[in-house]
């Protein structure tokens, strides 16, 4: 057991009261006095010119109070990289997808905002919309943006030692490629917010953010509003997963109104608009060519890469850098190479999803090893052994593995698994399959998004003046993931208090400055700042105890809620006669013999020196390579994990159904045990939702045709089988008690395993996802009526890549 | 247009004046402020709406207040004794089922109206029974297992007998 009394246990979250009883308020749950609704108009088509907007019939409506286009909120650019700015609040002269904001009105209810909607007269010359990667980059397409030629909105090249030599070296090249489809991160809670502009000046936004920091520097930037002048708070937030990790035009248009207004807005997204929006899960299409030793040691990888972003860049840049950096670990491979394309179409954009930009590639890279393991007739598990990488090894793009629990993940799932006998007994093309796959993820991006060096996480630490308790005062952003419970765990550690005795609050810009919940990075940087306001406070406590009682302020230890020296004893008796003196009619004294408490002790230092206020920061050291783009991908720590997946595929109907799931993931330190488990079980659903089933549909005008939660299905309680994770803890020395991410990693090894497994089952390796019945139907019959299986997909996937190459040279 | 609707709510008789097209949802939420059910898709997919009619759970969002006319209903606001969690609440926090929280409401509630109908259900009634209530976060394991902690808790003379 571990030396801690908080840490590392299955503490209860500090939230669970409030959620289980319906308290916890979220934005739909906010209302302001004299509030106003506001409703947007969206593009109905894909592509075109908007030749008329008229909003004067609108205007005149009874109970609309304001009607907003581009020619009121200007024409500031925004996005998520500064070096990407491409949006704007609304449609300026092109609208380029469907559901493109081009108007808000804000009216005395819902009911009128949207008819008034319907009173705004736009007339769109409609454009042929581009709708995949393949057209984008063809001659013949018109170019989207003047930025972005040949409707490219980020490329990347990199090679890390020396692939061409490389080849010599190999025995084996492996080469596939594979597809995947538009994913939503259908988080259960739409999207919303409210804002109000005060007499002062200042507005204020709640909203459903992950990033309440970022989308207070794109509120002050586009609308012009003195940075210090506008606060963003968060209140519960119903799930993000990435989508809400920026700011969004929804916030931008309420705030926008409320200011023009002088009134609260407010605006919540139906669940159509949360799909029109995305911010998704981009559809990927991955190229390799795996070099490898007959011994099974990897060599090499030749990596390319094309990712449909949709209409905007949004946080496109990064995806594209994380496609290829993402490969370096957890295997050694002395070289690689990598080509990325992500190109812009008339879709909705894509963005950061759980797994960011990582996942697909790893699926591919993991299905590749399998195919080595296949024809070097080496165990799959054997040969990942035999090349996973150790704590202190850096990746061959020079990401540093400080603790890497690699290995320990891959044992305890084989042997948890009885990896060895089932994989054995199980023969090709049963319909039974077993399937292992491994990944790893950064615990926080390395670098802020815009380029600063600030600090990435402050928080302060207020010991209540009156004497017992503390609270946390932070801008973090708790989206369901715990980081408010950790935050109270790592604090009542370190004053040794109870958890109920730690308050935080969190998510307010007005709190601190942190850089939200992405990146999975609340625990690492957070909770470096929280530990270390933590013992600042302490210290401080410390200090007006040794006034008192004399010696150094170490010798005072804070455990239990209590005082202790580390030598000697403690004459409390005047100071306490003192407490009792403060409180007469108190009926919760101390008893007369008990040791010192912290609540008297918080007290005397509150008397002594005034409010205690601990404070905390942090920001990771200079990291990573000096190459471009090395600032993706280069974290002060990598979470791992590894799956071994048993999947049970109908030869008739193409139904996979999954049976037992064996995961494992190295966290570094287990903070709260119940919460690495969760997250590892969530990021299971959401991979097996991707490789099973889940794809964003559009028809030939570009309109989304499921944009519900009946027809975008997503896991049900049905189709998730039971989950056993195995928490693996190789104490990160970066982390915060050992600590590091289990909010991402978790993810990467499902769909490959389950593409492993199904290969087993089917004697086909799928190179397009998902895989839903009517898709493996289609293959089993192909393979049965001419031996082997294409897809449907694979022309064009083959014209895309070649296409990929010619850039290349 | 408006039509007064009498029903009871956790217990405690209401009268509100709403339109026809109100939904329960709506009325629950917006005239009581009784925020604790939650919109999530507004179309009958997601479950976060759920309420129990009479003892059985409903997407209260596809359900019109006027339909609710003379009928009983049971809001995740009802379903602790004051201060006192229900053992499936204290399971929900105990064992971790609870993320973001959203789903939560009416997770208990389909909870409650399975454990009301059969106090020892086996994982495979469970999951049936929560089929209806989308979570995106925590992959179903914790809720399923806070489900079984809690129907030992509430009526533990039976426990494992239906497994």
């Amino acid at each position: 057991m571990s030396d801690y009394n908080v840490l590392n246990s299955r503490a209860k979250r500090v939230d669970g009261y409030d959620k289980v009883t319906g308290r916890a308020t979220y934005i739909d749950d906010l209302r302001r006095p004299n509030q106003l609704y506001a409703a947007l108009l969206q593009s109905p088509v894909a592509y075109g010119k908007i030749v008329k907007l008229d909003t004067s019939r609108a205007k005149q409506m009874k109970g609309v109070v304001e009607v907003v286009t581009a020619k009121e909120a200007g024409t500031v650019r925004f996005g998520v990289s500064p070096a990407r700015y491409d949006e704007t609040v609304f449609a300026v002269d092109h609208v380029r997808y469907v559901g493109e904001e081009i108007a808000a009105v804000a009216a005395v209810d819902m009911e009128t905002a949207l008819a008034a909607v319907q009173a705004i007269e736009l007339e769109i010359e409609e454009l042929t919309p581009v709708l995949d990667a393949e057209t984008a980059l063809s001659d013949s397409a018109p170019q989207l943006f003047e930025q972005y030629k040949e409707n490219v909105t980020a490329e990347v090249a990199q090679e890390f030692g020396d692939v061409e030599r490389a080849r010599g070296e190999a025995d084996y090249v492996f080469s596939d490629h594979l597809l995947s489809k538009m994913q939503d991160a259908a988080f259960l809670e739409p999207n919303g917010c409210l804002a109000e502009m005060n007499n002062d000046g200042q507005l204020t936004l709640w909203s459903s953010t992950q990033t309440p920091h970022y989308v207070q520097r794109t509120i002050a930037m586009v609308l012009g509003i003195p940075l210090h002048r506008v606060r963003v708070v968060k209140p519960q937030v119903g799930g993000g997963f990435g989508p809400k990790a920026s700011a969004s035009n929804l916030e931008l248009a309420v705030s926008l109104l409320a200011c023009k207004t002088g009134r609260p807005v407010k605006s919540i997204f139906t669940r159509e608009q949360i799909f029109l929006r995305s911010r998704a899960r981009h559809q990927f299409l991955h190229k390799m060519e795996l070099g490898i030793k007959k011994d099974g040691t990897l060599v090499f990888l030749d990596h390319q890469a094309i990712l449909d972003g949709g209409a905007y860049s949004s946080f496109g840049i990064a995806t594209i850098y994380y496609a290829g950096s993402l490969l370096g670990g957890p295997y050694k491979l002395p070289h690689m190479r990598y080509h990325g394309v992500r190109v812009c179409t008339n879709k909705p954009a894509c963005g950061a999803q759980r797994g960011h930009g990582g996942v697909i590639a790893r699926a591919l890279f993991e299905s590749l090893l399998d195919q080595a393991a296949e024809e070097l007739a080496i165990d799959p598990v054997v040969l990942r052994l035999k090349n996973v990488m150790s704590t202190g090894e850096k990746t061959c793009n020079e990401l540093s593995m400080s603790s890497l629990g690699m290995r320990e993940c891959l044992e305890a799932v084989r042997d948890q698994s009885s990896w060895q006998r089932k994989r054995t007994a199980l023969s090709q093309k049963s319909g039974r399959g077993i399937g292992v796959a491994c990944g790893f993820f950064v615990s926080g991006a390395g670098y802020p998004i815009y380029r600063s060096d600030t600090w990435h996480s402050t928080v302060t630490v207020q010991l209540s003046e009156v004497g017992g308790g503390a609270v946390v005062r932070c801008a973090s952003a708790e989206i369901g993931q715990g980081s408010d419970t950790v935050l109270a765990m790592i604090v009542a550690e370190e004053l040794g208090l109870d958890l109920q005795d730690v308050r935080v609050l969190s998510g307010d810009t007005e709190h601190s400055v942190d850089l939200g919940a992405y990146s999975s990075r609340q625990t690492m940087m957070m909770g470096h700042a929280a530990k270390m306001a933590a013992i600042d406070a302490r210290n401080q406590v410390a200090v007006a105890l040794a006034e008192s009682f004399g010696g150094p302020p170490e010798r005072f230890q804070f455990k239990n809620n209590t005082v202790v020296v580390t030598e000697g004893a403690l004459d409390i008796a005047a100071m306490r006669k003192n407490f009792f003196a403060e409180h007469r009619g108190f009926t919760d004294h101390p008893p007369a013999d008990a040791p010192l408490t912290f609540r008297e002790a918080s007290r005397l230092a509150f008397n002594t020196l005034g409010t205690i206020v601990g404070r905390g920061r942090y920001k990771p050291p200079k990291l990573g390579g000096k190459y471009k783009g090395a600032a993706v991908g280069t974290s002060p720590a990598y979470g791992c994990s590894a799956q071994i997946i048993e999947v049970g595929v109908d030869l008739g109907t193409g139904q996979v159904d999954l049976g037992q799931v064996t995961m494992s993931h190295d966290c570094g330190f287990a903070i709260n045990r119940t919460q690495v488990e969760g997250q590892m079980q969530g990021n299971f659903l959401m991979g097996m939702g991707e490789a099973l089933f889940e794809e964003v549909k559009f028809d030939h005008t570009g309109r989304t045709v499921n944009a519900n939660l009946a027809e975008y299905k997503i896991p049900t309680a049905l189709d998730v089988p039971a989950l056993d994770p195995i928490i693996i803890e190789s104490n990160e020395p970066n982390g915060p008690y050992g600590a590091k991410e289990v909010g991402e990693g978790g993810i990467m090894p499902t769909i490959p395993a389950i593409l492993n497994a199904v290969q087993q089952a089917t004697g086909i390796r799928f190179r397009e996802l998902p895989l839903n019945p009517q898709r493996i139907k289609e293959s089993l019959t192909r393979l049965k009526q001419d031996g082997k299986v294409t897809f449907e997909s694979d022309a064009q996937c083959e014209r895309i890549i070649a296409l990929l190459s010619a850039r290349r040279k | 247009m408006k039509y007064i609707v009498e029903l009871e709510i956790n217990g405690t008789h209401h009268e509100g004046a709403v339109e026809a097209k109100t939904t329960l949802v709506e009325f629950l939420r917006d005239q009581l402020g009784l925020t604790g059910t939650k919109i999530g898709c507004n179309e009958g997919e997601c479950g976060a709406c759920t309420v129990l009619l009479d003892g059985v759970p409903v997407a209260s969002c596809c359900l019109l207040a006027v339909e609710a006319q003379g009928r009983s209903v049971t809001t995740i606001e009802g379903v602790a004794d004051g201060v006192e969690l229900h053992p499936i609440q204290q399971a929900f926090v105990e064992k971790g089922a609870v993320q973001c929280g959203f789903c939560t409401p009416g997770m208990v509630l389909s909870t409650k109206a399975l454990l009301d109908e059969n106090p020892h259900p086996n994982e495979a009634e469970i999951r049936m029974a929560l089929s209806g209530n989308l979570c995106r976060c925590t992959g179903y394991q914790k809720i399923v297992e806070a489900v079984s902690t809690a129907a030992a808790q509430i009526s533990p003379a039976k426990e494992g007998r239906d497994e």
